[in-house]
């Protein structure tokens, strides 16, 4: 089954929608607690992303059998240096989305940890895509 | 413990409607850096915060939080509140800073 989601952007704080709407998927579904808290945080972390730097995007999710696929594309600026984005606190967010509470530099940290797979795909001026594997 | 426990706190006051009330409470959390909370918070806690938008709501439903508390006067959004309505989720204010409301909790909870 594949469930797709908009995600607009430039309002930080209505980020999180679409993994809220894909959490009541997956309970709906009978997908195990833990998984879906899984889940729904790398989700979360990909969505707020979106927002926060490439203006929206779209999201494609993906549930089979053995595994959950969520791939975050969007088009926005890129990432010019993924190994310093991987570092834990290490962020590029406004001021005016720190005074939020995010950018805390947790982003790729959380969907890594939390996520089976993670991939990046990424080109500066042309946008990024993120694949994140979760096994059931 | 539940959430309607919790409201029986002098100190707090809830800005909800009280829907959830009967929802369990089993710790707490305290953050306001959503990515944080996110990734740290158990489902069950109850949140301690002093962020007020509408995307708590999101953190904490997706995190199993079944209530916050915005500390220190802040005030949630209108659309906080209607979110929060829409999820199922309490929101508690107080006037007390984060660490006050925390030791309230510990010392007359037992959280």
């Amino acid at each position: 089954m594949t469930f797709h989601y908009n995600v607009d952007g430039g309002y930080p704080e209505m980020a999180g929608r679409a993994s809220t709407k894909f959490k009541s998927v997956l309970k709906d579904l009978g997908v195990a607690p833990s998984v879906i808290r899984r889940v729904s945080i790398a989700m979360y972390e990909g969505e707020i992303n979106m927002v926060i730097h490439a203006n929206g995007g779209d999201i494609r999710c993906e549930v089979e059998t053995d595994k959950i696929r969520v791939v975050l594309a969007d088009q926005g600026p890129g990432i010019p240096n993924l190994e310093l984005a991987m570092q834990a606190g290490w962020s590029t967010a406004s001021q005016e989305a720190r005074e939020l509470g995010f950018g805390a530099g947790m982003g790729f940290p959380n969907m890594k940890k939390y996520s089976d797979a993670l991939d990046v795909q990424t080109e500066v001026g042309v946008g990024t895509t993120l694949t994140l594997d979760f096994l059931i | 413990m539940t959430v309607g426990d919790l409201a029986e706190l002098s100190c707090l006051q809830l800005a909800t409607e009280g829907t959830g009330l009967d929802a369990p409470v089993d710790g707490g959390y305290v953050g306001d850096l959503l990515s944080v909370v996110m990734g740290n918070a158990q489902a069950n806690q109850v949140w301690v915060t002093i962020q007020s938008h509408v995307n708590i709501i999101a953190v904490a439903a997706l995190a199993g939080i079944p209530a916050i508390i915005i500390a220190h006067g802040y005030e949630p959004e209108r659309e906080t509140l209607e979110k929060a309505k829409e999820e199922g989720i309490e929101i508690f204010t107080t006037k007390l800073d984060s660490f006050s409301i925390i030791r309230t909790l510990i010392l007359e909870k037992g959280l």
